[in-house]
């Protein structure tokens, strides 16, 4: 069946999962939980820990509360689409790969203007870092590209190459569009806004309005209980899903205005300690297996 | 004698790391051929986004042998003496020579070391380069990087291009293998580019659309936007800043001119100048009339097949997205007032023990209103100083200020004018940071100069009074700053403020010390300040006390400095200077204190420094003058008689100048004493066999000299 990305969004989608499909990517399905990137997903955060190769691909859908417009802005939304392509180790093609797969979905490099623009990526509340561009298009940023470094306070051994594209930009540039709303989401006139307007509209009222307080204060601090929990009988993956609640939790609450300024370092501290511990348990629990596989390989 | 070439090609280095990147890599080449004795000409270092280049020239093929001797024990000494020679020189013990030094027998060692190909010294010498290299922020990579011991570098390292004449160094660093192949441009070229030497490298990268000289490229950059902007009738706003960094990101720079909407030039041109430039790295222009033009300048990487239609079109809708933020921000904000804007600042800690921004404020505003009210410091009304204080702060909780921290100050003057109040007030806030440099300009408007006074006295005396005063490099809340600040602003305004009096007034109280460390403090940034305009720092030591006390006027010490300063480099100031330590020096040599030496033992170590009490020193006068009244018990001689009289003559017209602060009033009337004490030295005997004369012309000299400390603290001159 042909692709068109250069007129349908999902067809877009479906030529990135056919290149890396092709190029050895596990092609894999959004994590099940609301975060705020796609670098939350455990097929990010947790593999890029440890020795063992790891190469994927998947869209994560990423809810921003504070970047919600009421469907007003041409640009922003309070939930997007990322797709995300992770490589482990990362291969010394990466950036013909990543090159090549724009040209999958139409843009030629000939004809408009990519840059690799240094961008370096640091998130405290992962314990991560990474060095790398924001690659332009014309003046546009439609890609992280990061290597990364460091995850939950652990060296990356081997390092991880992590590609982000900005699918909605990315979409709008290539179809031509001003607005996101607009997007052509199937190449046959359902466009972006006949699936999500009303959505980003009630999303918006509701994270910043509606979204009981002291409900969601009451979840955060479940979800910081729960983690400790898991956290105590050795289960880190289940830990780390309550780190990411309470990170989405938090996010919530910044866009109630709820928090301040004093206390919201406080509160990314906190997420900061779920999010690091469940790492560091992963790791102390993988390590024994890893280090056997991987002779060369230390903590 | 041979060229060579050395090409690291990475992926993306940052723009901003390139210019350091070259300077480390010269450096480090010239260390290793010093170390390894190769004699190098010329250095021509090049970087582009993709790759660091060193062209060396007239390299020789070899290194020179040497012979190196080494003295040792002389023959006879013990075993391991020997041994432990032929050890630290590497020898064998039958390699060594004997030769004969002052008739005693003794062994040498003799080394040869010959010399080497320069091939092979380059071959060591680049792995070294590349492990040694220090980049602001480096990275592990790939598949080695299963070990943090692994290759560290900006970006991955892929190439190495390494050719002495037409000859390949050959090295291997951490996987990476050097040889003669490099890349093109990375859309422009496909294919390696075989490097012949180091001759042809900048021809054929050109031909693969690489300039790699950074230099070319930002004269083309230059050049090019500066076409563009003509021929669309427009001309270039020049920033060399944006020059480097655009020929940071580029191997082939096209700058490209396009337009954005005309409405968008209804936010503030600042706004849109810096939104252009720190996100999109772009010029912009202005019209015939100077005005802000609704045009940009992009510096693409390809000669673009469509003349580069479509990628201005792209960068076009990126600078109206842009630009929309900019105009929602500008819109959203305008929709409270300022008033309303500031109480975002009861939420926002100034420092910690210094409670909120909105504390600071109200700071600021009582003191700006008693600047204006009981200081008189500027010409202005008080209530509107009071009113542009309040306000000062408020665009820091603005969307703007959020997103261009840069435009504080500047939005709160726009908005304040958006919403009608006053010229006084807006431009006061607009201004109030300023001067911030030492080229910035200073504020002159009342108002402005009242709540910019305010916020630096403010920040100084609250920093001061927690003990946080700036140490060495470190002043993290800029002190010295806002100091050079106030002193830039009194001087320019011609403010006679009293630090005691505006401490009084801050913290509605006194505050004892604070006055005199805030005055320390501003002195020694006077001092720094005037340094290049030839104020010594000893003479404003000479100057900073006035009755007694430590003045507690910076201005006044300012202008007494300079007077001195002009009075000492005359011929009259240089000879009373010279009389004075003379003066000085005998009677410290005879421990004479005069008549207010006789006083002060009594007290303190020095009378006039300690007296701020009116009665005291209408006492000490009176006992002065009653010991300079005595009637001589002899008659004076000529020299001595000429010195009284123009002591009775100068001492009292300096006093009335330095009353009057004229200084160089009081620096003419010392200079009156220049004949009569250099004549007075030259036929005068002043330890006379006669106590009583001796003892006149001691007080004499002691009179001297207390006239001269009317005028400024000579003691504290250097030299």
């Amino acid at each position: 069946m042909d692709r068109n990305p250069q007129k349908s969004f999902q067809d877009m989608i479906l030529a990135l999962h056919d290149f890396w499909s092709a190029n050895g990517c596990l092609i894999l399905q959004p994590y099940d939980m609301r975060m705020g990137a796609g670098t939350f997903h455990t097929a990010t955060t947790l593999r890029a820990l440890g020795p063992e190769p790891w190469n994927a691909a998947f869209v994560q859908p990423c809810r921003r509360p504070t970047d919600g417009r009421y469907g007003e802005n041409p640009n922003r939304l309070q939930h997007y689409y990322q797709y995300q392509v992770i490589l482990k180790p990362s291969p010394a093609n990466i950036q013909d790969l990543y090159l090549e797969s724009l040209r999958v979905i139409g843009i030629d490099p000939l004809k408009h203007d990519i840059r690799f623009v240094e961008d370096d990526w640091e998130s405290p509340t992962l314990g991560a870092w990474g060095l790398g561009w924001e690659v332009w298009c014309d003046g546009m940023e439609v890609t992280q590209f990061t290597y990364f470094q460091q995850m939950g306070g652990f060296d990356c051994k081997p390092v991880a190459g992590e590609l982000t594209y900005g699918l909605e930009r990315l979409a709008m540039y290539i179809q031509g569009v001003d607005n996101v709303y607009d997007l052509d989401f199937n190449g046959q006139g359902v466009t972006y806004g006949d699936v999500f307007l009303e959505n980003e509209k009630q999303m918006s009222k509701w994270n910043f309005e509606v979204a009981e307080t002291d409900a969601l204060f009451d979840l955060f601090n479940k979800a910081e209980a729960e983690c400790k929990n898991a956290l105590d009988h050795n289960v880190p993956i289940a830990a780390y899903e309550q780190a990411v609640e309470a990170s989405h939790i938090f996010n919530l609450l910044q866009a109630r205005g709820v928090i301040s300024v004093q206390e919201r370092a406080s509160y990314m501290g906190r997420v900061r300690d779920l999010a690091r511990g469940s790492c560091e348990a992963h790791m102390e629990k993988e390590a024994p297996v890893w280090a056997e596989k991987y002779p060369e390989w230390s903590k | 004698m041979s060229d060579f070439l050395l090409e690291l090609r990475s992926e993306e280095i940052p723009a901003r790391m390139q210019a350091g990147a070259r300077a480390e890599l010269e450096k480090l080449f010239r260390r290793e051929m010093d170390t390894a004795g190769v004699t190098t000409g010329e250095i021509t270092v090049w970087s582009t986004p993709r790759r660091l280049a060193l062209i060396a020239r007239d390299l020789p093929e070899a290194t020179e042998a040497v012979s190196e001797e080494l003295k040792g024990p002389p023959v006879g000494a013990p075993d391991q003496a020997i041994d432990g020679f032929c050890r630290k020189a590497g020898v064998e013990k039958g390699d060594l020579e004997t030769r004969d030094v002052k008739g005693r027998a003794t062994y040498f060692a003799v080394k040869n070391v010959p010399g080497r190909a320069t091939k092979d010294l380059l071959a060591e010498a680049i792995p070294a380069i590349i492990r040694d290299f220090s980049w602001p922020k480096s990275m592990r990579w790939g598949a080695a990087s299963i070990s943090t011991e692994s290759l560290r570098w900006v970006r991955p390292l892929s190439g190495i291009v390494a050719l002495l004449g037409d000859d390949v160094v050959e090295c291997e660093v951490h996987g990476v293998t050097s040889g003669s192949v490099t890349l093109g441009h990375r859309f422009h070229h496909s294919g390696d580019i075989t490097i012949g030497n180091a001759a042809d490298y900048a021809v054929k990268l050109r031909a693969g659309h690489v300039i790699v000289d950074h230099e070319e490229r930002q004269d083309l950059i230059r050049s090019g936007a500066s076409k563009v902007a003509s021929e669309a009738g427009l001309k270039l706003v020049e920033d060399e800043g944006l020059v480097i960094e655009n020929a940071g990101l580029t191997e082939w720079p096209v700058p490209l001119l396009g337009r954005f909407e005309e409405d968008f030039l209804e936010v503030p041109p600042e706004t849109i100048q810096l939104t252009a430039r720190v996100n999109q790295k772009y010029f912009v222009c202005e019209d015939e009339a100077g005005e802000l033009a609704n045009a940009f300048i992009c510096t693409a990487n390809i000669e673009a097949e469509d003349g580069g239609a479509r990628v201005v079109d792209g960068n076009r809708k990126v600078l109206a997205a842009r630009l929309s933020d900019a105009r929602f921000f500008w819109d959203v904000d305008r929709k409270k007032t300022l008033a309303e804007h500031a109480k975002g600042l009861e939420r926002i800690t100034f420092h910690e023990k210094l409670g909120t921004v909105a504390d600071k404020v109200d700071r600021v505003a009582k003191l700006a209103d008693w600047l204006v009210f009981d200081a008189k410091a500027p010409n202005g009304d008080h209530k509107l100083a009071r009113q542009a204080a309040e306000l000062s702060k408020a665009d820091l909780v603005t969307e703007m200020v959020g997103e261009f921290p840069e435009l504080q100050g500047l939005m709160g003057g726009y908005y304040a004018k958006a919403e009608g109040l006053p010229v006084e007030v807006s431009d006061a806030i607009r201004d109030h940071y300023k001067p911030v440099g030492a080229s910035d300009e200073v504020p002159t408007a009342p108002t402005t100069v009242a709540v910019s006074l305010a916020d630096k006295l403010d920040n100084l005396l609250s920093f001061f009074r927690i003990g946080i005063l700036p140490t060495g490099s470190k002043d993290p809340f800029a002190l010295r700053r806002a100091a050079l600040g106030y002193l830039r602003l009194v001087q320019a305004n011609g403010l006679k403020l009293e630090l005691d009096q505006v401490v009084h007034a801050w913290a509605s109280q006194r505050v004892a010390g604070l006055p005199e460390k805030l005055g320390e403090f501003l002195l020694d940034r006077l001092a720094v300040q005037l340094r290049d305009e030839g104020v010594r720092h000893d003479y404003i030591q000479a100057s900073r006390s006035w009755q007694g006390r430590p003045d507690m006027r910076v201005d006044r010490v300012e202008s007494r400095a300079r007077a001195l300063t002009a009075f000492l480099g005359t011929e009259d100031g240089a000879n009373l200077l010279a009389g004075y330590k003379r003066a000085a020096n005998i009677l410290k040599k005879e421990d004479w204190h005069g008549a207010e030496g006789e006083i002060a033992r009594t007290g303190e170590e020095d009378p006039l420094s300690q007296v701020d009490d009116p009665d005291m020193r209408a006492v000490i006068d009176a006992k002065m003058s009653e010991r300079h009244a005595k009637e001589l018990s002899y008659p004076p001689e000529p020299a001595e008689k000429a010195l009284m009289d123009a002591l009775a003559t100068s001492e009292p017209a300096a006093a009335r100048a330095i009353e009057a602060e004229d200084f160089s009033a009081a620096m003419a009337a010392l200079a009156a004493l220049r004949g009569p004490i250099d004549r007075f030295f030259d036929e005068v005997t002043v330890n006379a066999e006669e106590e009583n004369k001796r003892a006149h012309r001691l007080d004499l000299l002691a009179a001297f000299r207390a006239a001269v400390h009317k005028v400024a603290d000579f003691s504290r001159i250097e030299g």
